[in-house]
């Protein structure tokens, strides 16, 4: 498959672990951040660190959106789809994400409308053929998915759908990334930056991070062969003693990122004053909620929310996981009384939270022998 | 283990990790108590001095009609194949409608069709049936259920029991045709495809292999709802052993394998309904899969791994540079109404 089996190539690939074994300094140990969760699930679902030397540590970063919305948003969510004739509609990663009273998809077994959608515009449609209803979409996403909820939002004022809104939880990547590096208990060497995301926003946004806090960053793309490469990027520029952004990901991201979609968002949303991550705390200028122009379309300020704040449990330890502090299996609930089916953090439901990406791909491998099947194949 | 989900959601209908749930801690412990006998796909019963093979299966899909075939077709080829990977000819069948008020007529006479046409090509009898009718709005067209009776192959005898380590794991053909072409019937994806379901009896296929390595099969399984994972992850459990996977070997359409890229999904958790996964002992692998290659439809059939005394109870696949991963049963629901 075009695009797909070239970056899977074992040739290449071997070549690049090589390279990469051949750049690491054995007497170092590196620490590097993946930010996406896309990142995380890809280098779970290859088994990259298989084709990586020990002393390269890949780090899971924050860049999972439904790992780090509240609970509280999503039971405020949930309280609006309680509403007669209400339609809750969301993308798939959010239907297993508990709420205090259970999953979408547990209030859609008690009799909650809610359905599942692919896109904004998805939802939209389903407003225009559903009239008597209403479809309030669930929005989550960095930066990768805001100009769709931005664009819908337009169109729907465009067309005058009045029986449409969204509940809007849209995150900005940027400040959970300052948040990690300002996280005392944090040393880390590297990012591998977001490719989506960067997509939309360019690579301009990251110079910070060379210039004031002298880390490399490589936007990376999400095969195989991209993330070697990024690693290699950023093992030569650390083996340099340089601290630069680099675009791995040339064939997908532009260096300027995406005009059109940078617009659309800047028209139809705007900064909250601060706003809650899930493990990260308060963190201020940190989301995006829709303009006031554009409030008949806000779920926010359409409906009487209840503005739920709750408290993780205990004993899960997402934060930790979240900044990369504890390795999944080191959270005392991981594996026991939070598993895939019964997830007590979002880490733990989406393909793209760390828990279980480890869980679904990592975990038991341990007693696995590390084969190559020289019978088969 | 007790089952504790306060109320039934589609999951468990998924045919994964919850489906498995609610059948062994909530219908086997009262239904089936002490019978000590895995659950597989079809019973074997003696009836006076003849074992026959029992199986019953339901079938919900929606759309009613999909590229490759439709719910008639199914409910003939669902049933029979359950019986085929549990080593018994399909002789016999009794099938139950349950049609929605209002269904066009027209509708229900095209899928009585291809049943008979289901029928006709698997050799099997229809005996008997039952037909009932509902409110409108409560059976989305129709359901079928069918229950089916067959004679077991002589030779042959499938038992999670009896695989051994360096088995091999034969697979009939590409996998994921079946439920990417339902999701994509939906017509709720703005995608396309030229895709058609897979479904169709696979028993000739396992008829050809059972007559050149009848003593060398120990287990077989269609993968239908949650994909060649999830049997591979319960023959892993039941049989107390590893199953490691070649990820390269195991083929999938590019139409597959696009629409899984595309929506996150995993071809392993895709079902299929015209393949069958066979754990052949080492020294009759060559013969049963030459046997398949050999007989039409078969011709995609291949070694996808083998089975190895660790990772015990686990299903992991290694790539060609190098990496591996588990591969889990399939959690959730990935897919709409699928068969």
């Amino acid at each position: 498959m075009r695009y797909v089996d070239e970056f899977r190539d074992p040739d290449l690939i071997a070549r690049a672990s090589a390279e990469i074994y051949r750049l690491a300094d054995p007497e170092k140990h590196y620490r590097i951040l993946e930010v996406c969760g896309g990142h995380t699930h890809a280098i779970y679902r290859f088994g990259l660190k298989d084709v990586l030397p020990s002393n390269i540590e890949l780090i899971h970063g924050p860049g999972c959106p439904v790992c780090v919305l509240p609970m509280g948003r999503i039971d405020d969510g949930l309280a609006v789809a309680q509403r007669e004739g209400v339609i809750f509609a969301a993308f798939g990663d959010m239907m297993r994400v508990p709420g205090t009273f259970g999953s979408p998809l547990e209030h859609k077994a008690r009799g909650t409308d809610v359905r599942v959608v692919y896109s904004p515009a998805d939802a939209l449609q389903m407003a225009k053929k559903n009239p008597d209803k209403h479809v309030m979409f669930f929005a989550i996403g960095f930066e990768t998915t805001a100009p769709s909820t931005a664009l819908t939002l337009q169109r729907a004022r465009a067309e005058g759908i009045q029986n449409f809104s969204v509940f809007c939880n849209h995150v900005t990547i940027i400040p959970a990334m300052r948040a990690i590096l300002d996280s005392p208990d944090m040393r880390l060497d590297g990012f591998i930056g977001p490719g989506h995301v960067s997509t939309v926003i360019g690579c301009r946004p990251y110079e910070w991070i060379a210039r004031n806090e002298r880390k490399p960053v490589v936007t990376s793309g999400f095969e195989p062969l991209d993330l070697l490469q990024s690693i290699i990027m950023l093992l030569r520029q650390l083996g340099a003693g340089e601290a630069r952004v680099e675009n791995q990901y040339k064939r997908v991201v532009p260096w300027d990122g995406n005009p059109a979609a940078l617009d659309a968002m800047a028209k139809v949303l705007t900064l909250r004053p601060y706003f809650e991550w899930r493990g990260l705390g308060f963190i201020s200028q940190s989301a995006l909620k829709i303009r006031d122009e554009f409030a008949a379309w806000d779920a926010e300020q359409r409906f009487q929310i209840p503005g739920t704040r709750v408290t993780d449990p205990k004993a899960a330890q997402c934060g930790e996981v979240l900044k990369g502090v504890l390795k999944p299996a080191q959270c005392k609930l991981f594996g026991k009384e939070c598993t895939p089916e019964h997830p007590i953090g979002a880490l733990m439901v989406s393909s793209e939270g760390s828990c279980a990406a480890h869980y679904n791909y990592e975990h038991r491998k341990a007693e696995a022998m590390v084969a190559t099947i020289s019978s088969v194949a | 283990m007790r089952f504790r989900d306060p109320q039934i959601e589609m999951a468990h209908g998924a045919g994964g990790k919850a489906s498995r749930k609610l059948v062994e801690g909530l219908f086997a412990p009262i239904l089936f108590a002490g019978s000590g006998e895995l659950l597989a796909d079809a019973a074997h019963v003696a009836v006076g001095n003849a074992s026959i093979a029992i199986t019953t299966d339901s079938f919900v899909v929606k759309p009613l009609r999909f590229p490759g075939g439709s719910i008639g077709e199914l409910a003939v080829n669902g049933t029979m194949n359950d019986l085929a990977v549990s080593g018994a000819r399909g002789e016999a069948m009794v099938v139950t409608f349950i049609l929605e008020e209002g269904l066009p007529t027209s509708v229900l006479e095209y899928e009585i069709r291809a049943m008979a046409d289901a029928l006709d090509r698997a050799g099997v009898k229809l005996v008997g049936g039952d037909t009932k009718v509902v409110e409108r709005g409560k059976a989305d067209g129709m359901y079928i259920t069918t229950t089916g009776i067959g004679s077991p192959l002589p030779g042959v005898s499938v038992d999670a029991r009896s695989v051994r380590p360096g088995d091999r794991i034969l697979l009939s053909g590409p996998i994921g045709d079946h439920g990417i072409t339902i999701l994509l019937a939906r017509g709720e994806l703005d995608l396309e495809a030229d895709l058609s379901s897979d479904s169709r009896c696979v028993l000739p296929l396992i008829e050809a292999m059972a007559i050149e390595a009848a003593p060398g099969i120990r287990w077989m399984r269609d993968p239908t709802r949650g994909g060649v994972a999830t049997s591979l992850n319960e023959l892993a459990r039941d049989s107390g052993l590893g199953i490691v996977l070649s990820e390269e070997a195991i083929p999938i359409r590019d139409e597959v394998r696009g629409a899984c890229e595309l929506l996150g999904l995993d071809p392993l958790h895709i079902a299929n309904e015209g393949q069958f996964l066979a754990v052949v002992a080492p020294e009759y692998a060559d013969a049963a899969l030459h046997a398949l290659n050999c007989t039409e439809g078969g011709e995609r059939a291949i070694c996808i791994g083998e089975v190895r005394q660790e990772p015990a109870r686990s299903v992991l696949v290694t790539t060609r540079y190098g990496g591996s991963r588990i591969a889990d049963m399939l959690i959730g629901d990935a897919l709409p109404r699928i068969c």
